[in-house]
C-alpha cells in the first residue's frame, strides 16, 4: 500500500513521487466530468501546495462535491487527468489512495463499536497491520482528544466527539491529503472551533511520528486540505479559496484578496422604516445590490461611487419619510464576495 | 401597545437532577425576528418544547399569543408553524401533495390558500415537481411553506438555512423579512452564526441559561470590550501561545493564514514588540470586526 520497496517496473514512478515535494502536492489538469447533458465539472484546474487549506465555496450544484469526488477517486473524469503526491490518480490507484484521507459529510461509523474499535476498523480496512494499527491510532486519537474515551461506544458520544473520530478515521492511514466535505454541517460553534484548531494544527505541524513510522517516512513531509463548504465563516479560515460555479473555478485567492475585490463598496445603513430606507437604495442607480440583516441594510455600490452615493442617500432617504441613523463604509465580507459573484455573468 | 406574542417568566425544566432550562426570561413582540443561538444541549429545543405546550415547566410560565402554553395547548397549536429540518415532507409526493396533506392536518382544504402559500413561498411553477428532486434551498422553501399553510401568527423556525449558500440563504430571509412585515412573528433557533446575523435580536444559550439577549449590534459592542485584531505572521502557530499570555488578550484562535485576536484592550505594538523578540516575523496586523461568533465564544467560555 504504501510507497515504498517499489522496484522495477515502478521505478520512475517511485522517482517521480520523491521529487513532487518541489512541486504541487495536488495537480488536476482540465477536470471534466457529465452527467448526461449536465456539465457538473467543467474544466477545473487546481494547483494546491504542500502545508495549505484550500477551501471549494459555491452554490448547491456549483460542482464542489462532484470535484471532490473526483479528487478521492470515487469517480473517473471524462476528461482532464489528476495528480496526488506524484501519483496519477488513474494509473497508479493504490498509490495515490493511500496518500488521501476522506472524511464526508455523513461519515459512518459503528455506534456498538467503541472509539477505539472504530478506528482498528477502518485502519485494517484500509490494510494497516496489527502491529501498526494500534500505536498509530493512539497517537491520532490523542491529537483529535479521544485518548482518555478509547473505551466509550461510538453512539454515546456527543456531537462534537463523534466528529472527532470521524476525523481521526480519516487520518489513521497518515494521508498526505485530507478531503472534507462540507464537514461542520450541524455542528455547534465551539465544536467547529475546536475542529477548525485541529485541522489548522495538522497542516502547520503533522502529527508527530513514532520511531517505526519514522523509519518509513524519512522525511518531514506536509499536508494539504481541501475542504468543500457552504459556510463562509469556514471557507475565511482557508488559505485559499476557490470559487465554484456552474463547474468551473470562476475566481481564486486568498480571502484577503477576495473581499479586496470589494474593499470601499459595501455601506451599512441603519434607520427607520427599514422598508423605506430598502426601497429607496435599491432605487439609487448605482446600487447592485440591497440585503437586510436583523436592523441594518448592507448595501452594495458600484465601483468608484460609494462617496457620491454617501452623499446623496441621506437626502433620498429623508425626502421618502425615512430616518437615517447611520451610514457608514464597511470592510466587505466573504458572504458579499459570494453573492456578487453569483450574480455576475462570466460566461 | 399590544401584549407581548411570547412571555416567559423564570421558566424552568428539570430532567432528574439536570436542569435543561434554568430560570429563563425575555418578551418578544409582535413582527418581531427573534435569533435563540447556543450549542446542541444548551436548552434551546427544551425551551421551544415548552413554548409549543408539549413539556410542562418545571417552574415558572409561558404565555404565547396570550395563552398559557402548556394549559391551554390547544389555542396555541393552532395559531403557531413549526419548521424543522428534521421534519418529514415525503419525498414522493409533488410540492403542491405535500402542502395538500398537510393542509388537511390542520383542517384546510381551500385549494386558493394551498396555491397561494406556493406563491408565499415562490415555488410556483413547481406545484408538480417530485420533492425528491427540489435542490437543498428550495426543499427548504416547501418546509417553510408546509408550517405556513394554516396562516399562523406565530413561526418557529428550526436551523431553517442550515446546509445552504449564502445565495438561497439570503432569499429565504427575504421571505422571512416579508412575513415579519406583514405582522408575523418569528423565533429562529440555530447554532450557525450566519444565520443568527439575520435576527433582529438574538438569546445566547449555554448550560440552561440565557446569558444575553439583544441585537447583534449591540451584542458585539458590549460582548467584546476591546479591539479585534488580525495577525499576520509566521510561523503561526507558535503566535498562539505567546500571545495568549499577553495582557489584556482574551482569546487568540487560529484563522487559516492569520490569527484572530479578541482583546479587552491590546494596542498594534505591544503585540508586534512581543512577537519580534520571539522571533516571529509579523507581516502586518490589521484591526478586525467582531463577529457574532465571537461574542458567542467570549459567553461561552
Amino acid at each position: 500500500m504504501a510507497p515504498r520497496g517499489f522496484h522495477g517496473a515502478h521505478r520512475d514512478q517511485q522517482v517521480k513521487g520523491k521529487f513532487f515535494m518541489n512541486d504541487y502536492l495536488v495537480q488536476a489538469n482540465g477536470l471534466k466530468k457529465y452527467f448526461g447533458n449536465v456539465h457538473a465539472v467543467d474544466g477545473v484546474d487546481l494547483n494546491i501546495k504542500s502545508g495549505e487549506i484550500y477551501g471549494l465555496v459555491g452554490s448547491d450544484g456549483a460542482g464542489k462535491t462532484t470535484t471532490i469526488r473526483l479528487l478521492v477517486g470515487a469517480l473517473r473524469p471524462d476528461q482532464g487527468d489528476i495528480t496526488i503526491c506524484g501519483y496519477d490518480l488513474h494509473k497508479q490507484v493504490e498509490l495515490a489512495r493511500s496518500t488521501i484521507g476522506y472524511l464526508s459529510q455523513r461519515f459512518s461509523m459503528y455506534e456498538d463499536l467503541t472509539v477505539l474499535e472504530n478506528i482498528r476498523f477502518f485502519a485494517e480496512i484500509r490494510g494497516l497491520s496489527s502491529t501498526e494499527w494500534l500505536p498509530r491510532s493512539m497517537e491520532i486519537l490523542e491529537f483529535v482528544g479521544l485518548d482518555k474515551f478509547i473505551d466509550r461506544r461510538a453512539g454515546q458520544l456527543s456531537g462534537g466527539m463523534k466528529q472527532k473520530l470521524g476525523l481521526a478515521s480519516a487520518l489513521v492511514t497518515r494521508p498526505r491529503l485530507l478531503l472534507l466535505d462540507e464537514p461542520t454541517t450541524g455542528v455547534d460553534p465551539v465544536t467547529r472551533q475546536d475542529f477548525w484548531q485541529l485541522v489548522i494544527k495538522l497542516v502547520s505541524q503533522p502529527i508527530a511520528h513514532n520511531t517505526e513510522n519514522a523509519k518509513r517516512n524519512t522525511q518531514q513531509e506536509g499536508v494539504s486540505v481541501i475542504i468543500s463548504t457552504p459556510y463562509m465563516d469556514e471557507a475565511s479560515r482557508c488559505h485559499r479559496i476557490g470559487f465554484m460555479k456552474a463547474g468551473k473555478i470562476i475566481t481564486e485567492g486568498t480571502p484577503s484578496n477576495l473581499r479586496a475585490q470589494l474593499a470601499g463598496r459595501i455601506l451599512e445603513l441603519r434607520g427607520t422604516p427599514l422598508q423605506i430606507l430598502r426601497h429607496t437604495a435599491h432605487a439609487d442607480k448605482d446600487v447592485e445590490d440591497v440585503a437586510a440583516f436583523g436592523d441594518k441594510l448592507h448595501v452594495r455600490v458600484r465601483a468608484d461611487k460609494a462617496e457620491l452615493i454617501m452623499k446623496r442617500l441621506p437626502e433620498e432617504i429623508r425626502s421618502a419619510g425615512g430616518v437615517l441613523t447611520e451610514l457608514r463604509a464597511i470592510p466587505s465580507t466573504l458572504e458579499d464576495v459570494f453573492i456578487a459573484l453569483s450574480e455576475s455573468d462570466h460566461d | 401597545m399590544t401584549e407581548p406574542v411570547i412571555t416567559v417568566e423564570n421558566l424552568t425544566r428539570r430532567f432528574g437532577d439536570f436542569v435543561a432550562v434554568d430560570h429563563i426570561n425575555f418578551e418578544v413582540n409582535a413582527g418581531e425576528v427573534i435569533g435563540y443561538l447556543g450549542p446542541n444541549g444548551s436548552g434551546k429545543t427544551t425551551t421551544i418544547r415548552m413554548l409549543l405546550g408539549l413539556l410542562e415547566p418545571t417552574e415558572g410560565r409561558a404565555t404565547v399569543l396570550g395563552f398559557d402554553a402548556f394549559r391551554q395547548t390547544e389555542e396555541v397549536r393552532k395559531r403557531v408553524g413549526y419548521m424543522s429540518q428534521k421534519f418529514a415532507i415525503y419525498d414522493d409526493l409533488t410540492v403542491r401533495e405535500n402542502l395538500t396533506f398537510y393542509g388537511g392536518v390542520y383542517g384546510i382544504t381551500d385549494k386558493a390558500r394551498i396555491q397561494h402559500t406556493v406563491e408565499l413561498v415562490g415555488l410556483k411553477g413547481h406545484e408538480s415537481t417530485l420533492t425528491k428532486s427540489l435542490s437543498t434551498g428550495w426543499r427548504q422553501r416547501l418546509s417553510l411553506g408546509i408550517a405556513l399553510v394554516h396562516e399562523p401568527k406565530l413561526l418557529f423556525l428550526d436551523e431553517p438555512t442550515s446546509g445552504v449558500d449564502p445565495t438561497a440563504r439570503r432569499a429565504f430571509w427575504d421571505l422571512i423579512y416579508e412575513l415579519a412585515a406583514g405582522g408575523v412573528t418569528i423565533l429562529v433557533t440555530t447554532h450557525y452564526m450566519d444565520e443568527a446575523e439575520y435576527c433582529e435580536r438574538v438569546g445566547v444559550m449555554r448550560d440552561g441559561k440565557l446569558l444575553a439577549m439583544d441585537t447583534p449590534t449591540n451584542l458585539k459592542k458590549s460582548i467584546i470590550k476591546g479591539d479585534v485584531w488580525e495577525v499576520y505572521a509566521h510561523p503561526l502557530e507558535h503566535g498562539v501561545d505567546i500571545l495568549s499570555g499577553l495582557q489584556g488578550v482574551d482569546r487568540v484562535g487560529l484563522a487559516g493564514d492569520h490569527l484572530r485576536v479578541i482583546s479587552s484592550g491590546v494596542q498594534k505594538e505591544a503585540m508586534q514588540k512581543l512577537l519580534n523578540r520571539e522571533k516571529i516575523q509579523v507581516d502586518k496586523i490589521e484591526r478586525g470586526e467582531p463577529t457574532l461568533e465571537d461574542v458567542f465564544l467570549a459567553l461561552a467560555r
